[in-house]
């Protein structure tokens, strides 16, 4: 496959060039290799999963993306750029947002607060504008209070806007979390294990989410997920990663064929 | 006509975000602020002017501070009495130096000065959290009380080691020294309360609260939606210093005149501070004052009781205040950890459904 090529995939989302390719990643805690030169990378547009047997490093690959582990070797590169070391908050404001396997919602806050932190990129009034509340500071607030009523539509938690998160049930707080890294409107989305714990209802739901960002709002998408069903139905292509190390990369196809695959997620005989 | 938002639409997200969202309770917000500026300073007279009055306003903007940091931010500080003094000592040296000076800017500039200091002191909050950010806020405290008392610069080489305001005077009106009249004292620290409340407000309700907010309640999820750490914690430290800086101004130059700082603005100024905002609700400007308004009220009250009408000794009433005080802060603790702020916001929710129970 040409890596610069535009594509079509069969329901005729358009796939572009690269977005972020990792290049050779090593990362080690202490003596532990948590992942093993391990390449690949995300093109435009595109629904992209990580998968793997428990304690394979997905999620640390997913906390080199967003800044928060820094690998010993190899290199990130976004947008055809090679990405300095930075801080998540750095990372933030290049437009990769995420979401978290244990629900990160602000508690003492309301649902609407909670989606309107994910403008905080976007917003640039100071605080003296803020603090008199006038011209630019109330403009911006209210142009983005718009943007989030959008996303608040789109993802259906109209009626919980003003509730706070705390009281919300499981199902609706992942549903907020992915409402907030919408807001921030980004290039490149995150998601660590978004169906993690939820019922067939609440997954068949959540999965016609991230179609529908995907396909409406054209974000690449990069998710790592334990349902196989799941990954191999809404997903473009798939890395395989066991033992910090890539056994597989390709099409749910391609990799549903792959021998090594096989043998990480129903074990080998050894003799 | 009822207490609900029932027919009262709100067509525009400037509305929707507005501070009182019910039309009764912007009537009681306008008619307070009625009385307050139209009748109570008619009929104010001294004793009440300096036993509640100016000490609720003035503890008022401290505890609004403290909030904005502890509530809001989620930073514990114990340093509140020291940033006090920096306030007090910043608007004595700035009166002094500058006889020109009017009292109003000598405060606000005070304010500034104690915001630099918070921020100096607060750039550790990077690196520590909690308890251990209390013990470094507590150093400050200890610190700046000594500094105070140790450089006779700041105390202008006086005999008594004492800082003593010069006579002040805003529109005519004597605003700060021994012949500052109850209403003018009282007018002077309303102004100050009510524009700062309106800041505070302001800045919890829009980016910079939200900032703080997601800061205090989840650090890690605050930075990767593009919250710059140490830039947030920063503003909070800058903003809740220039409150507390402002509050010591005027707690020197119009409530007390001359203060010696180890007895004004000790370790015992930071906590009852910090009970304020316990007391009141954490994260909430209705609970700075609520929480002023009890811990300066409650002994006044009991006061009133136990000695003007019941008669008791003195002493035996002040020993029970402390008691009666430190029994209600546990109770508190125990039975509502959100404070008066949270007992308001039920009987408000209640009061939207009556006479119906859910």
């Amino acid at each position: 496959m040409n890596d610069t090529a535009v594509t079509t995939t069969p329901d005729g989302r358009t796939i572009g060039g690269v977005l972020m390719e990792m290049k050779h990643i090593t990362l080690r805690f202490g003596g532990v290799e948590a992942i093993k030169d391990i390449s690949f990378d995300i093109r435009e547009g595109e629904i992209r999963a990580i998968i793997g047997p428990n304690g394979a490093g997905k999620s640390s690959m997913l906390n080199i993306i967003s800044g928060f582990y820094v690998p010993q070797e190899g290199e990130v590169w976004f947008r055809g750029v090679k990405r300095p070391p930075m801080k998540p908050f750095q990372v933030a404001k290049l437009g990769i947002a995420r979401t978290f396997q244990n629900i990160a919602l602000f508690d003492g806050m309301s649902v609407l607060d909670n989606v309107m932190t994910g403008r905080l990129t976007h917003m640039s009034s100071g605080l003296f504008g803020q603090a008199l509340w006038w011209g630019h500071a109330q403009a911006e607030e209210v142009e983005n209070r718009a943007k989030v009523e959008r996303i608040i539509d789109f993802l259906e938690i109209q009626n919980i806007r003003k509730t706070p998160v705390a009281r919300l049930p499981y199902g609706l707080k992942k549903r907020v979390e992915l409402a907030r890294a919408l807001a921030a409107e980004p290039s490149l989305l995150l998601l660590d294990e978004p169906m993690a714990g939820m019922n067939v209802e609440e997954k068949e739901d959540m999965s016609r989410f991230i179609l529908d960002v995907n396909d409406e709002f054209g974000t690449t998408i990069a998710l790592i997920e334990h349902d196989m069903g799941v990954v191999m139905d809404i997903s473009d292509r798939v890395v395989v990663m066991d033992y910090g190390k890539k056994i597989g990369d390709g099409t749910p196809d391609e990799v549903r064929a792959n021998q090594d695959v096989i043998d990480a997620y129903l074990g080998v005989a050894h003799d | 006509m009822l207490y609900r938002e029932a027919g009262d639409f709100k067509t525009t997200y400037v509305e929707d975000g507005q501070t009182f969202p019910l039309k009764l309770d912007r009537i009681g917000y306008w008619a307070l602020l009625v009385v307050a500026f139209g009748v109570v300073p008619f009929i104010v007279n001294d004793y009440w002017a300096n036993a509640a009055l100016v000490p609720f306003l003035i503890y008022a903007i401290a505890a609004l501070g403290l909030n904005i940091l502890t509530g809001y931010c989620g930073q514990v500080s114990l340093g509140t009495g020291g940033f006090m003094a920096v306030g007090a000592y910043a608007s004595y040296k700035l009166l002094t130096a500058m006889p020109w000076l009017p009292l109003p800017i000598a405060v606000i500039l005070a304010g500034l000065v104690t915001a630099a200091v918070g921020v100096l002191f607060g750039l550790p909050s990077l690196r520590i959290k909690g308890f251990y950010l209390a013990v470094a806020t507590l150093a400050a405290q200890f610190f700046l009380v000594w500094l105070f008392n140790k450089m006779p610069w700041f105390y202008n080489y006086s005999a008594s080691g004492q800082i003593t305001v010069p006579e002040r005077s805003v529109f005519g009106i004597i605003v700060s020294g021994p012949l500052t009249s109850a209403p003018a004292k009282y007018l002077t620290c309303l102004s100050f309360l009510l524009v700062l409340g309106w800041l505070a407000r302001n800045l919890t309700r829009g980016a910079s609260g939200r900032k703080w907010m997601a800061i205090r309640d989840m650090d890690i999820a605050a930075e990767i939606i593009g919250v710059n750490p140490l830039a947030a914690k920063l503003t909070a430290f800058a903003v809740s210093s220039f409150f507390v800086g402002v509050a010591g101004a005027l707690f020197f130059s119009v409530y007390l005149g001359a203060v010696e700082v180890g007895e004004a603005f000790g370790i015992n100024k930071s906590f009852l501070v910090l009970f304020m905002i316990i007391i009141g609700g954490l994260g909430s400007i209705f609970g700075s004052l609520a929480g002023a308004a009890f811990m300066v009220l409650l002994p006044v009250f009991l006061k009133n009781v136990l000695v003007l009408h019941l008669g008791w000794p003195t002493d035996v009433a002040t020993h029970l205040e402390v008691m009666i005080v430190g029994a209600m802060i546990i109770m508190f603790l125990i039975l509502e950890p959100h404070g008066i702020a949270a007992l308001w916001r039920v009987t408000k929710e209640k009061l939207r459904l009556w006479p119906f129970p859910h």
